[in-house]
């Protein structure tokens, strides 16, 4: 977790990177919910949110 | 070989082999006219690596990029196809949010999930298992292997065709083998009818075509592994159960994940297949997004809020992709 952490604060691809993934599943994952609207309406905002994140973070050295 | 060396009796001539053989680029460059060949000289290899990859990229800009471009300020208007002289107006966001709102396409969100996770599912657990089974050394191994595959090499178009006919009441051969195991009478349930049955029967026809996908990439996995894991592992007693628990499946992991990323996107822009099968329906019961996007589309000409259900579809598209390739990159460190 501390590696995790100081991984983001120094601007590091690996954390950064998995953030980003975690967003984007969590954005398919309320997309394609059956239970909650709310969820649904703010899928592609979190979706896009985490894309754009991975195509930046993306270019951070390891 | 020598300068005068080549085959049967040209080297008897005493010629030089590049003087009877010329090289295509020696003909290249005799053809090139001098004023052509005066300025490609004076390039650098940057420019000239330049001039070849230009039309690729020309082609790439105005292939996909630009309709992309296009697709996405379309979404934030009014625009109507089948109205090109209509005005169009700028209306921000409210596209999308009138998707994000909609319980019909989120409704058609859940039927999509449903295909999805199910087919994943099926096609994981068969094509793994098969895998397995094939990765075991015996006769025939190689012709079960390029039997297995058939299903996929067909195209989906004539795939969707000819279950159609499986799936008819009252030819078909589905309902019979139904009515042989269970007794239910053949035309007394309809597969791609309504009661329910058609979400299930395109996850049918899915699985059949595409776990031997799933089964090539976990049998590249399973022969990844090196034997001399399992021999070291012998030795030191381990059961089988616990040698395919703490080597087979660690080691497979990342191929199977990259199968079901591979799977993932692929079914949820499934269009061709369930369009043959039952076009969306009885009623919306198998209406996938990708249908329903065809539907407002070119049925009901909405192209701007199309447009903006096409950019929502494509940013999870690509989401899933990049999770894709990085998946594919672990795979490649291995």
């Amino acid at each position: 977790m501390t590696a995790f952490l100081s991984g983001l604060f120094r601007f590091r691809r690996g954390p950064w990177e998995n953030l980003a993934t975690v967003l984007i599943a969590l954005g398919v994952v309320m997309l394609m919910q059956p239970f909650f609207l709310w969820a649904f309406t703010y899928s592609f905002f979190v979706t896009l949110v985490g894309t754009v994140m991975f195509i930046i973070t993306s270019h951070f050295p390891e | 070989m020598g300068e005068g060396a080549g085959p049967g009796g040209i080297a008897a001539l005493g010629l030089p082999w590049n003087e009877i053989m010329p090289n295509p680029i020696d003909i290249a460059a005799k053809a090139t006219p001098p004023h052509l060949a005066n300025r490609v000289r004076g390039l650098s290899d940057r420019a000239i690596a330049w001039i070849f990859v230009s039309p690729t990229i020309f082609l790439l800009l105005a292939i996909n990029i630009f309709p992309l471009i296009w697709t996405i300020r379309l979404s934030f208007t009014n625009y109507a196809a089948n109205k090109p002289n209509a005005e169009v107006k700028w209306v921000g966001i409210r596209n999308y949010t009138r998707i994000l709102t909609d319980e019909d396409i989120w409704s058609h969100m859940t039927t999509t999930a449903h295909f999805l996770i199910w087919t994943i599912l099926l096609q994981v657990i068969i094509g793994f298992t098969l895998a397995w089974l094939i990765n075991r050394k015996f006769k025939g191994n190689d012709l079960l292997t390029t039997l297995i595959v058939i299903p996929m090499m067909l195209s989906p178009a004539v795939v969707g065709n000819f279950w159609t006919f499986l799936y008819q009441p009252q030819i078909g051969m589905v309902n019979y083998i139904v009515e042989f195991f269970t007794g239910i009478p053949a035309s007394s349930f309809s597969m791609l009818g309504p009661g329910g049955l058609a979400p299930w029967s395109i996850i049918i026809v899915d699985t059949w075509m595409w776990t031997p996908f799933v089964m090539l990439i976990c049998l590249a996995g399973l022969r990844s592994i090196p034997d001399y894991i399992y021999e070291a592992a012998e030795v030191d007693r381990a059961s089988k159960w616990r040698q395919f628990w703490t080597i087979t499946i660690p080691m497979v992991l990342p191929f199977l994940m990259l199968a079901v990323l591979f799977r993932g996107i692929e079914n949820f822009k499934m269009f061709d297949m369930v369009n043959l099968l039952t076009g969306g329906g009885p009623g919306s019961e198998t209406l996938l997004t990708s249908i329903d996007l065809k539907r407002e589309a070119f049925e009901k000409w909405r192209t701007g809020y199309s447009s903006a259900y096409a950019i929502i579809l494509f940013v999870t598209i690509f989401g899933l992709a990049s999770i894709y390739v990085k998946a594919l990159n672990k795979v490649k460190e291995r």
